[in-house]
């Protein structure tokens, strides 16, 4: 039996929703167990560790990531935002309020990762087509809602910012 | 009616304020902030990690396991194999206590956990794995039904299997000498003599494969014992009750001892009920005296349960009018290395398999088959699916045999509201009718479609759970606010809101001033599983008649306090109205107790009990739907689009519309998943795709190009204001529905799902040779 290594560490920065926070983590730390297990940001869930489920999803400078594969190193000097840091209860993100509102949510185990997702759609193109959240959530599954809803809600979020704006 | 269940619609003179409203979910907020907690959110102080090792043989004696270097490793606290746990009965499971904690001797099926490690964190535990050493003697292994099934198979079990906790499982019918673990029959009328009355007899098989429930959140434990050996395990499970029975068993340990707290589930669908990762769980803690935590990968759920495969035979005799005469179903189902609770699925399963149609003769037998893979376990439908795919795949072949249209002949047969489905079980209690017609005008039968497209229709009847009990509490706090206790399990149905706008409804108090109390075995009351479609049903009458129990004791107090017959009281938002008085809830309460302080309690039990029919007790109600789908084929690849389904489901009266709603997309989206892309692939003993790159669950891109979930609200369901069962009844006819509009469409019969490009475009081309 070869030796047991001991890891290295790593000192890292992060701007976790928009809190500088600086680490020492092991260099091979998963962005999804420093932000859960150190960071006590337990939005992000982890499924199928394997980049297909999204549920682990995190924006890191506003571009959706698996945080089940993705190491915290990579993170260093960035900015991470977690389902935390997009709404508050009293203070929903219109995607939030849009996905209480359609009944988006059952068990809720993907909500964090879809909502992620779907904002850094929105921020890129603020009026997508069906056929863009569809094609946009294909890295993000939900075993409960069957989507519909979901997509609906996305959809109505748009359409809401875009009356606004 | 206290005990039983009986007509739980209710006159009303005035409109429902709560029920029958989509009120926001009570989770909604923390489950869109990432505050919702799951077990794998939860932590104890000195909480160590625990791992598996899992058998890498589909069946193989274990010669000796080597556990030193494991130890070894810095940071592992125990590591852990069934010689560690001979001071605990180490079997369990729900039918057949058949399942050992950690292999004992023979590894049954590829991924059975053989050895486990405790340790400081998951690193160091993942590192432990890898220094067990076991000396495995492979042996030969069964894997498919044929093979299991076959003279002269290598048997899974070879000892006699013990009896597990189910009174209506009391009669398990193993046959000693094969991997037969259960059978169940019935006969209806003369049975099979009536095919030779049957102007066209129709007989073919069919095939429905392994399907895995991919919950979003994969199977986690955590448990704690304390110093007066008292156990607590918080556990991802939809039965806290009975994986409280099986631990007090295996530990022997007082019930009044053990406390299962279950928090929110990320998702379940039957592969959370009956214990999974509990006795592990609690075992290891108790070794190390110290709280653990187990949680699986995604791809060891693959290696925890599972849907049972089944290959179904039917026949089918009709009368030259369209009646049908007689059906013969005869199922073999595959559940694995476990029995888990697959007695159960078949008797359920095949017991309606003949759909919600008069038929005089019927002939039903199925058996559980013992084969060396994953355990087969509950999955959304129960069983149902299985048989549905076959029987009304072959009922849409005898309508085009007799030149009827399917919807039409389907609707001659239909059973009416109030007809008996069995003799001893709960007569029919919807509309079929109503539903099918809805579905039919829905998708525009009668209207002719595109050349290229395909429509079809698939009908379904389940029955829920019986004898079953459920029992609440409600209690009405001092300033006239109130909690639900109730063991009902949240796993992204609604149940708990549902149950809220009841006990709101009921109490006339707005749903912000409820709260529903997490289960806990030692706070909120028995509960037999949240499962079968039945909470809404089942708890829902247990509120209900709880609510109504703190209604009667306001009316008492405010008839003394004012002096009026109670009679002439009647509440409305959170007062006692009477006389053009208004007593206010809290003052009521003070009058009651003479101080501000005392609460009332309401308590509710359901218990339907047993009954003659032929599964121990009647269903509390029938789950009944109906699909109706538009679909194309891409000839060229074999894709099959579906460019619109329709669900219909018999729901009596929607407690909430939206949530109802949400159930059958989901169960829509569930249901094309196995139809289409889903197929647990074993390679001799190998289970080659546990993993979600390997199997492909829907995605979102895969939503019909119109989906539309409709109900039939006659609030005649003995539940809550009418309402009954929702949830399975919409995945069940998704299959056969398509398998028929492709059959209209291209003339090709599909028997075996799923429904994969491959699969089509081979059988397309096999219809296009000359």
């Amino acid at each position: 039996m070869p030796a047991i290594p001991t890891p290295s560490l790593s000192s890292i920065t992060l701007a976790v929703n928009g809190h500088r926070v600086a680490l020492e983590v092991p260099t091979h730390a998963l962005l999804l167990d420093v932000l859960r297990d150190r960071l006590d940001l337990k939005g992000a869930k982890r499924s199928c560790d394997m980049q297909v489920c999204g549920a682990c999803t995190v924006l890191v400078e506003g571009t959706p990531v698996s945080a089940c594969s993705y190491l915290a190193v990579e993170a260093d000097g960035r900015e991470v935002l977690t389902v935390e840091g997009l709404g508050t209860p009293d203070a929903l993100h219109p995607l939030q309020q849009a996905f209480v509102d359609h009944g988006a949510v059952q068990c809720g185990f993907c909500t964090s990762g879809m909502l992620l997702s779907a904002k850094a759609l929105l921020d890129e193109q603020p009026r997508p087509t069906e056929a863009d959240v569809l094609h946009h959530l294909r890295g993000n599954l939900c075993r409960c809602t069957g989507y519909r809803k979901i997509v609906d809600a996305i959809l109505a979020c748009a359409a809401g910012s875009a009356t606004a704006a | 009616m206290r005990g039983g269940i009986g007509d739980g619609g209710v006159t009303r003179t005035r409109p429902f304020r709560v029920v029958g409203h989509s009120v926001r979910r009570l989770d909604a907020i923390d489950k869109v902030t990432g505050r919702a907690r799951y077990v794998t959110d939860l932590a104890q102080p000195g909480m160590l990690y625990a791992a598996l090792l899992r058998s890498p043989h589909a069946h193989a004696r274990i010669r000796s396991i080597d556990v030193a270097a494991a130890r070894a490793v810095p940071g592992v606290h125990a590591v852990v194999t069934s010689a560690d746990l001979t001071w605990c009965d180490p079997y369990f499971g729900p039918a057949f206590r058949d399942r050992p904690i950690l292999s004992i001797g023979v590894a049954r099926y590829e991924g059975e956990p053989v050895a486990a490690v405790v340790a400081e964190d998951e690193g160091a535990g993942a590192e432990a794995l890898d220094r067990i050493v076991v000396d495995y003697e492979p042996l030969p292994a069964v894997t498919t039904l044929e093979e299991a099934l076959a003279p002269g198979a290598t048997l899974v079990h070879t000892d006699e299997p013990l009896a597990g906790h189910f009174a209506d499982l009391s009669t398990l019918k193993p046959i000693r000498g094969t991997n037969v673990c259960h059978q169940f029959h019935l006969t209806r009328g003369r049975g099979v003599a009536a095919f030779a009355d049957a102007d066209l007899t129709l007989e073919d098989r069919y095939y429905f494969p392994r399907v895995q429930h991919y919950s979003m959140e994969p199977h986690a434990a955590m448990a704690a014992w304390d110093e007066e050996d008292g156990l607590t395990v918080w556990a991802s499970t939809q039965n806290p009750y009975s994986v409280r029975v099986e631990l007090a068993k295996m530990f022997r340990v007082p019930l009044s001892r053990i406390r299962i707290i279950v928090p929110l589930l990320g998702g379940g669908f039957g592969g959370k009920t009956y214990a999974k990762l509990e006795p592990i769980t609690s075992a290891l803690a108790r070794l190390v005296r110290r709280p653990v935590r187990l949680a699986i990968s995604a791809q060891d759920a693959f290696r925890t349960v599972r849907r049972c495969d089944a290959r179904v035979r039917v026949r089918l005799g009709l009368r030259r009018d369209g009646r049908l005469l007689a059906a013969e179903c005869i199922a073999d189902f595959d559940v694995g290395a476990y029995a888990d609770i697959g007695p159960r699925i078949i008797q359920k399963g095949t017991y309606t398999a003949t759909g919600p149609y008069r038929i005089p003769n019927v002939v039903l037998h199925s058996q559980a088959v013992y084969t060396n893979t994953t355990p087969g376990g509950a999955f959304r439908g129960f069983g149902v699916p299985q048989l549905a795919w076959a029987v009304e795949s072959l009922l849409d072949d005898a309508a085009r045999r007799l030149d009827r249209d399917p919807v039409d002949l389907r609707r001659q047969n239909l059973l009416a509201h109030g007809e008996e489905f069995e003799p001893g079980d709960t007569p029919v209690d919807g509309k079929f009718e109503e539903s099918l017609n809805r579905a039919a005008e829905a998708i525009h039968w009668t209207q002719a479609t595109a050349p290229d497209r395909g429509r079809g229709v698939a009908m379904m009847m389940k029955a829920s759970i019986g004898p079953t009990v459920s029992e609440a509490m409600v209690r009405l706090h001092a300033d006239g606010s109130a909690t639900v206790l109730a063991s009902t399990v949240e796993m992204g149905q609604g149940a708990r809101t549902v149950l809220a706008q009841i006990a709101a409804e009921v109490l006339a108090i707005s749903i912000e001033r409820v709260s529903v109390a997490t289960p806990d075995t030692s706070i909120t009351p028995y509960d037999q599983t949240t499962s079968s479609s039945r909470s809404t049903t089942l708890m829902g009458r247990a509120v209900q008649e709880a609510a109504e129990d703190i209604r009667e004791q306001l009316l008492r107090i405010a008839a003394k306090a004012i002096d009026a017959p109670p009679a002439e009281l009647g509440l409305d938002d959170g007062h006692v109205v009477a006389r053009g008085t208004r007593l206010a809830y809290p003052a009521l309460l003070a009058e009651r107790f003479g101080m501000s302080g005392g609460e009332l309690i309401g308590r509710g039990i359901v218990a339907p009990g047993r009954s003659r029919a032929p599964l121990g007790g009647s269903t509390p109600f029938w789950e009944m739907a109906v699909g109706a789908v538009e679909v194309h084929v891409d000839e060229e690849t074999g894709a099959v689009v579906v460019d619109e389904y329709v669900s219909v489901a018999d729901v009596g009266r929607r407690i909430n519309p939206q949530q109802c709603e949400g159930q059958d997309e989901g169960a829509v989206m569930q249901g094309l998943g196995h139809t289409l892309l889903e197929q647990m692939v074993y390679d001799g003993g190998q289970l080659l795709n546990a993993n979600l790159v390997d199997y492909r669950v829907p995605r979102a891109e895969d939503l019909p190009g119109r989906i539309r979930c409709l109900f039939v609200e006659n609030g005649d369901g003995a539940g809550p204001f009418g309402a009954k069962g929702a949830g399975e009844g919409s995945l069940i006819p998704v299959s056969p529905a398509i398998g028929n509009a492709l059959a209209r469409l291209t003339g090709v019969r599909f028997r075996e799902l799923p429904l994969t490009p491959e699969r089509v475009w081979r059988a397309l081309r096999a219809r296009s040779k000359p």
